[in-house]
């Protein structure tokens, strides 16, 4: 299967993060649960507040990648949410932020799911809506809050945050998308039913068969084809569950510890899933130079990881500064106990 | 009462085998076997597995697999006795080819225990304790091991550092054993650092969950040589049980059913402990290789664990255990564990086992326990020169 690549080179003219303040550490997850005695997966991860849910965070992320982009934001052609945690079953939360932006009515918009890679699909779907020239361009985000079943493995890393991109063509991009791919099966490691608050995983059954088979798998077929190595590459940022699994995935395809460090969010914030990989890629950009390139995995469970080849510009020094950096939210932290997150999370029944 | 040999062996690399079924791990092991024993017909099929009814929805795995393997119409029919349900199905197999009934059988051990994670995995294990007065109570399986090396600590003034010679000698022999699930040596500091997983044992004294299957094919001594040069003799097959639950026992920290079981076994093979080349042991917790050498005669009362610390239980030692990584490296499928035990025994003694090869292996013995020490099965091998 070739890779995929628009009739127009498209690229990313504005990128945006947010990341909510509050911040649960491993060790008090263990405190409650294990007495203390646990491995913890990441330090600590980020808690949305009692305000915030999905659309703000995806709102707030927008709104940096306009300030980076400094376009017009009624010449968006698309607007899209990806996320496992919008906040309506029915009624899209992308109007929302499509409104709230200024980019109605005169636009596209739509809700995405596929767990963790919802956001990178908004990508794959932005640069081919720009690159067949069926708009100028077009706001893919991925953001989520999700929620961690008490007591589960996945309550220490269940985070919230998200990421924005504006496509555009790639003459006015401050990176360009190389070449796109896409590897799915139907692999059921983690799943939720509509009548169910929280999600089923398959333990062990997460790990190879899902996340690394479907990272590697298309990992290793983009940089075959583009005929590229791990050393061609500055950085690699993959989706981040944990802090384990991306840095065994990097490594299996090559890649060194200075290369995967920067886009490795997970041990400060979480996973904060659809927004994941798209949030470790903010945090890259924000410090990469003119030609640099970057290899971009996300893998969302069900199962499927969308691999991205982008080669940062020159236009891209003149963007970092007009927004909050990636770093700047993470190092904005609030520490909360467990008791407050239980409350800040809805899960105190009040009745 | 007729000789009895083994004339073919077949394993399947144990691990997570997420995309294999029960039915074609079986048969992986099963054809295997039958071809490294040049037959192509059986007379008869015993099927050692423990949890297939309650993780896959599957009982009934003898015609199932018969069937699967070409066998169809053969006398074929599941074993189970916990843990030991693979030596016991050797034991069905080896009183049809002793008592003249059957000639040519298959003793097939097979466990798939990635159909199923959590909670459900640990429930099925523990119904290899008494479920109306053991497990009634919240106990899981490591839990009730946990509760005898606890005991045991006490009474033999122990530390648990003192166990770390058991898993390190697994793991050192793992890494030579191809079909082995962990194949990475490991140090004393990985094991004292290693997380709780029922106080006092931690993640490396308990040996992991895993899929696999193993198979053998047995033949009265007499027609050995019409199919291999390599057969090895059946010189002693012994069952006995005890009570199911730990608090019936009448010492807790006794395996009365090893002692029984390995007693018989040595009148059968006219021979001692001092006898025995290696002893593949069932090391599902460190614990219990500890109390196995014990009662099987290899170390005196509560002084089992000095063997690890004295490196009398490695390759070149007195009474080499585990020599192809047993339960802990080679992993613990745990109804196929017990035909595992006897593979890699027959490669001992054929002088196939590679870089873990003891040396001059004469006397193989290996022992199957099921449940907490409520079966126990012993055997002994012996290398037949034709």
């Amino acid at each position: 299967m070739p890779l995929m690549k628009p009739k127009i080179e498209t690229g990313i003219i504005g990128y945006g993060s947010y990341i909510p303040q509050y911040r649960l550490p491993a060790h008090e997850v263990a405190r409650v649960w294990k007495e203390g005695q646990a491995g913890l997966p990441i330090t600590e991860k980020a808690v949305p507040g009692p305000d915030e849910d999905t659309m703000t965070i995806g709102l707030e992320a927008a709104r940096n990648a306009l300030a980076r982009a400094g376009i017009d934001p009624q010449e968006i052609g698309a607007v899209w949410v990806g996320s496992e945690s919008h906040p309506y079953a029915v009624k899209p939360t992308s109007t929302i932020i499509a409104e709230a932006i200024g980019a109605t009515p005169h636009t596209e918009a739509a809700d995405w799911q596929f767990a963790c890679k919802a956001g990178t699909e908004t990508i794959q779907a932005a640069i081919g809506f720009v690159g067949s020239g069926m708009a100028h361009y077009a706001l893919g985000i991925g953001a989520d809050t999700a929620q961690g079943r008490p007591g589960d493995a996945l309550e220490y890393t269940a985070a919230a945050g998200g990421a924005a991109y504006i496509i555009a063509p790639a003459e006015e991009s401050l990176a360009i998308f190389e070449a796109s791919y896409s590897y799915v099966t139907d692999t059921p490691d983690f799943w939720r039913r509509p009548n169910t608050h929280y999600p089923s995983h398959g333990q062990r059954f997460t790990g190879e068969p899902a996340y690394f088979h479907h990272v590697l798998a298309a990992g290793q077929e983009l940089m075959s084809q583009l005929g590229y190595q791990a050393r061609d590459f500055q950085y690699v940022v993959l989706h981040q569950p944990n802090k384990k699994f991306p840095e065994r995935a990097a490594a299996m395809l090559g890649f060194e510890k200075e290369q995967w460090q920067t886009g490795l969010l997970a041990p400060a914030v979480g996973n904060t899933y659809a927004g994941a990989s798209l949030l470790g890629l903010t945090a890259v950009l924000d410090i990469a130079k003119a030609g640099d390139r970057i290899l971009c995995i996300s893998f969302g469970s069900g199962a499927g990881s969308d691999a991205f080849s982008i080669r940062v510009t020159e236009k891209i020094s003149a963007k970092q500064g007009l927004a909050p950096l990636t770093q700047n939210y993470i190092n904005r932290r609030v520490e909360i106990d467990y008791a407050t997150y239980a409350r800040y999370r809805g899960k105190l029944q009040m009745h | 009462m007729r000789d009895v040999s083994i004339i073919g062996i077949g394993q399947t690399p144990v691990g997570e085998h997420w995309d294999r079924s029960l039915r074609h791990l079986a048969y992986d092991a099963l054809a295997a076997a039958m071809k490294d024993a040049n037959i192509e017909w059986a007379d008869a099929l015993y099927v050692g597995n423990m949890l297939s009814g309650e993780i896959s929805g599957q009982a009934h795995l003898g015609p199932l697999i018969a069937d699967f393997a070409g066998l169809r119409g053969i006398e074929a029919v599941k074993v189970e006795a916990a843990c030991a349900s693979a030596a016991a199905a050797l034991r069905q197999a080896y009183i049809g080819v002793a008592s003249g009934l059957q000639d040519i059988v298959i003793a097939l051990g097979v466990e798939k225990m990635t159909d199923d994670v959590g909670s459900q995995l640990t429930a099925g294990l523990a119904s290899a304790a008494d479920a109306d007065y053991e497990v009634i109570h919240g106990i899981t399986f490591v839990a009730l091991n946990a509760l005898i090396m606890q005991r045991y600590m006490y009474q033999y003034q122990l530390k648990r550092e003192d166990f770390a010679g058991f898993a390190i000698n697994a793991h050192a022999n793992g890494a030579g054993n191809p079909n082995a699930m962990f194949q990475q040596p490991i140090r004393k500091e990985d094991f004292i650092r290693s997380h709780m997983v029922a106080d006092p044992i931690g993640l490396l004294d308990a040996s992991p969950m895993a899929d696999g299957a193993a198979a053998v094919i047995l033949c009265p001594t007499e027609q050995a040589r019409d199919f291999t040069e390599n057969a090895i003799r059946i010189k002693a097959s012994a069952v006995a049980t005890d009570s199911l639950s730990v608090h019936d026992r009448r010492d807790p920290l006794w395996l009365q059913a090893a002692e029984d079981s390995a007693r018989k076994a040595y009148r059968q093979a006219g021979v001692g402990p001092q006898d025995i080349d290696f002893f593949e042991l069932h090391d599902a917790f460190t614990v219990m290789s500890a109390l196995s050498l014990e009662a099987s005669g290899f170390a005196e009362r509560g002084k089992g664990t000095w063997l690890a610390r004295d490196g009398e239980i490695c390759l070149e030692g007195r009474i080499p255990i585990t020599t192809r990584g047993g339960l802990k490296a080679r992993g613990h499928p745990v109804g196929a564990t017990g035909l595992y035990q006897v593979v890699e025994a027959v490669q001992q003694l054929r002088g196939e086992a590679g870089p873990n090869q003891v040396a001059n292996a004469r006397l193989g013995m290996t022992q199957n326990i099921g449940g907490s020490g409520a079966t126990i099965i012993t055997h002994i091998f012996e290398r037949l020169d034709l």
